[in-house]
């Protein structure tokens, strides 16, 4: 039986689902994502596992154990909130070992214990000071550092990361990811960028509408994305149209009725009348690493990623082919629900 | 460099600031001053007011005088009490208030208001009405049978009536102060295993405790120096500082004795108000900043 267990869970708001009927199961040291956009039901599920929100139907198991209506205080769950919710009249130390104080953890235990957390979050320069006195950054991982102190079962992180600046960002990913290797936690993290979900997460699922639309291992979510929806969610994606021909191999075919989605960087740069799709350059943007192409097409704009190798960009206006490998082309389910 | 940097380094800063300085200088600067000068005036009751004599005997037999230490003490109980009061009611009703949701808060904040919309003449007899010998409260007790109590020209209703006007004082910078909480601290003090009493008292109280520190500053000072409500709802004979100051500058016509015990109260008050601020805001300023 897995760790962590959501039978039929669900949230009602007045006559609004935030989340229908959710299954889901986490094992011991897992990272998962909720991934999803905002209004998804992410954090309800999030907070529901927390025990901040009144579960409406289901059940919560921890470890083969019920806790779908026990207090927040019972659960021993550690949370992160997306404002850190530190406390501001208390200095670091304080902040850390409020969990253990409230557990009545003996003087020394406590000292050496928060001693150790501060230092698996490098702060132990930064006990004595105030919240206030902290970067962004910093604030996050005190967060962090409080909510591992007392050893939960599950970590919860509710968008740890939205509050933070795009490199410290990325930085507190791998942060965030090493901590949570080291101590070997089950996590749970509520997030909406994607890319923050693909990077550090072992299984990610995708939420949208209140339900699961698809749970997967990051790689296999963004090579597979079952939904429209999602495949344009999770990365970028050019949806095209298509059928199977006689041999059940899947074309991109003008009218076809399937779609098909085909990743940007899958999609290769040829001299014209070459390839597979004949069509013109009508953007071009600079991503460092990078170039972006628009091309339309016959089939409409087609978007194409292209590694900065040094070689000379092609310019707006230059007539290319397009060529991919067509086991690269992605067959999309209909939307079950529409976002 | 800033326009207000400018402002504030030219002489148009004082220029701006003159007509409000002007104001404080000759309603509050000008009045107190005279007040101090009067209360060490020679007063003798068959001519009045010397003005170019000048004396201690008032402020000595303010110190001399034990019926003078009952009626400060008693101001000061009265309003210690008061504000207690106020603080163990308005810091819950506070917080009530700012979890409640759109339309009640505003419809409570204007409830809790509304003692200072009524005029404090109307407000006291309204209460005298209510505790007077023959007034609705020995009523009700009567008719279960009870022996009507003496309410009415006690502390009990000073207080009451006190507390009643004095609370939105309390309430209003305490859920100022509410109001700057993070929500999630006490979610979070929560799934670190704190009760709803310990977050009360170790997350919830400490942040507002600038708020209750104004909150209690004022309440004291005007419950020290209010006059109508002890006047109207106390009687003749329990006399606060400031009825009694009244009644040396119109009964016995003793001005610099009125003078010296006005002086004395405002210092009383200050001496109090500056240490109970030092000794809280000593306790907090480092951690809240």
């Amino acid at each position: 039986m897995a760790f962590v267990q959501l039978e039929g869970l669900g949230k009602r708001y007045g006559e609004i689902d935030a989340v229908v009927a959710t299954h889901l199961s986490v094992e011991k040291g897992e990272f998962v994502s909720l991934l999803g956009p905002s209004g998804c039901g992410k954090t309800t599920t999030l907070q529901m596992i927390a025990g901040f929100v009144e579960v409406t139907c289901g059940r919560i198991l921890l470890d083969g154990r019920d806790i779908t209506h026990a207090k927040p205080a019972s659960r021993g769950l550690g949370v992160v909130f997306q404002s850190y919710a530190l406390f501001p009249h208390m200095t670091v130390k304080d902040n850390v070992a409020f969990g253990l104080r409230m557990r009545k953890v003996p003087a020394a235990e406590l000292q050496q214990r928060v001693t150790r957390v501060l230092k698996l979050v490098r702060l132990d320069q930064h006990a004595e000071r105030y919240p206030r006195e902290l970067s962004g950054g910093q604030r996050q991982r005190v967060a962090l550092a409080r909510a591992l102190v007392i050893e939960p079962p599950v970590l919860l992180l509710d968008e740890p990361l939205s509050n933070l600046d795009a490199n410290l960002r990325e930085e507190m990913q791998f942060e965030i990811r090493r901590i949570q290797r080291e101590v070997g936690i089950t996590t749970l993290m509520v997030t909406h960028d994607q890319s923050e979900a693909l990077s550090i997460s072992d299984r990610v699922v995708v939420m949208q509408a209140g339900r699961i639309t698809q749970i997967d291992a990051p790689y296999t979510l963004y090579e597979h994305p079952r939904t429209e929806f999602i495949s344009g969610f999770v990365g970028k994606a050019n949806l095209l149209p298509g059928e199977r021909d006689s041999a059940g191999v899947v074309q991109v075919r003008s009218g076809g009725e399937l779609t098909l989605s085909l990743r940007p960087e899958k999609i290769d740069l040829r001299e014209r009348d070459h390839g597979r799709l004949q069509g013109k350059i009508a953007s071009r943007f600079f991503l460092g690493s990078q170039w972006l192409y628009g091309v339309s097409t016959t089939l409409g704009d087609i978007s194409v990623v292209r590694r900065n190798d040094g070689s000379t960009p092609l310019n707006e206006g230059t007539a290319v082919g397009l060529d991919w490998d067509a086991t690269l082309l992605r067959v999309l389910s209909v939307d079950e629900v529409s976002a | 460099m800033s326009t207000l940097a400018a402002v504030r380094q030219g002489r148009q800063g004082y220029l701006l600031s003159a007509p409000a300085l002007a104001l404080y200088v000759s309603l509050l600067a000008i009045p107190l001053l005279l007040t101090l000068v009067l209360s060490f005036n020679v007063f003798d009751y068959s001519s009045g007011i010397n003005s170019d004599a000048y004396t201690l005997s008032h402020y000595s037999s303010l110190l001399g005088d034990p019926y003078f230490y009952e009626i400060f003490l008693r101001t000061m109980w009265i309003s210690g009490l008061t504000t207690l009061l106020c603080v163990v009611i308005g810091v819950p009703e506070a917080y009530i208030l700012s979890r409640m949701g759109a339309p009640w808060r505003s419809i409570f904040l204007i409830l809790i208001l509304t003692p200072l919309l009524i005029s404090v003449v109307v407000r006291a007899f309204g209460w005298s009405l209510l505790l007077g010998a023959d007034g609705l409260v020995n009523q009700t007790l009567q008719a279960f049978g009870g022996s009507p109590m003496k309410l009415l020209y006690t502390p009990f209703a000073v207080v009451i009536a006190l507390v009643h006007v004095m609370l939105p004082f309390m309430i209003i910078p305490v859920w100022t102060s509410l109001q700057k909480l993070d929500p999630a601290a006490e979610q979070a003090a929560m799934s670190l295993g704190a009760s709803h009493f310990t977050v009360m008292r170790q997350v919830v109280l400490p942040q507002i405790m600038p708020g209750l520190l104004s909150g209690t500053l004022i309440v004291f000072g005007l419950a020290a120096s209010s006059f109508a409500i002890p006047g109207l709802l106390g009687g003749r004979r329990l006399k606060m500082v400031a009825t009694l100051i009244y009644d040396q500058y119109l009964s016995e016509l003793n001005w610099p004795m009125g003078a010296a015990i006005a002086v004395a109260l405002l210092l009383l008050n200050l001496l109090i108000m500056l240490s109970w601020n030092r000794m809280i805001e000593g306790r907090y300023k480092k951690s809240l900043g």
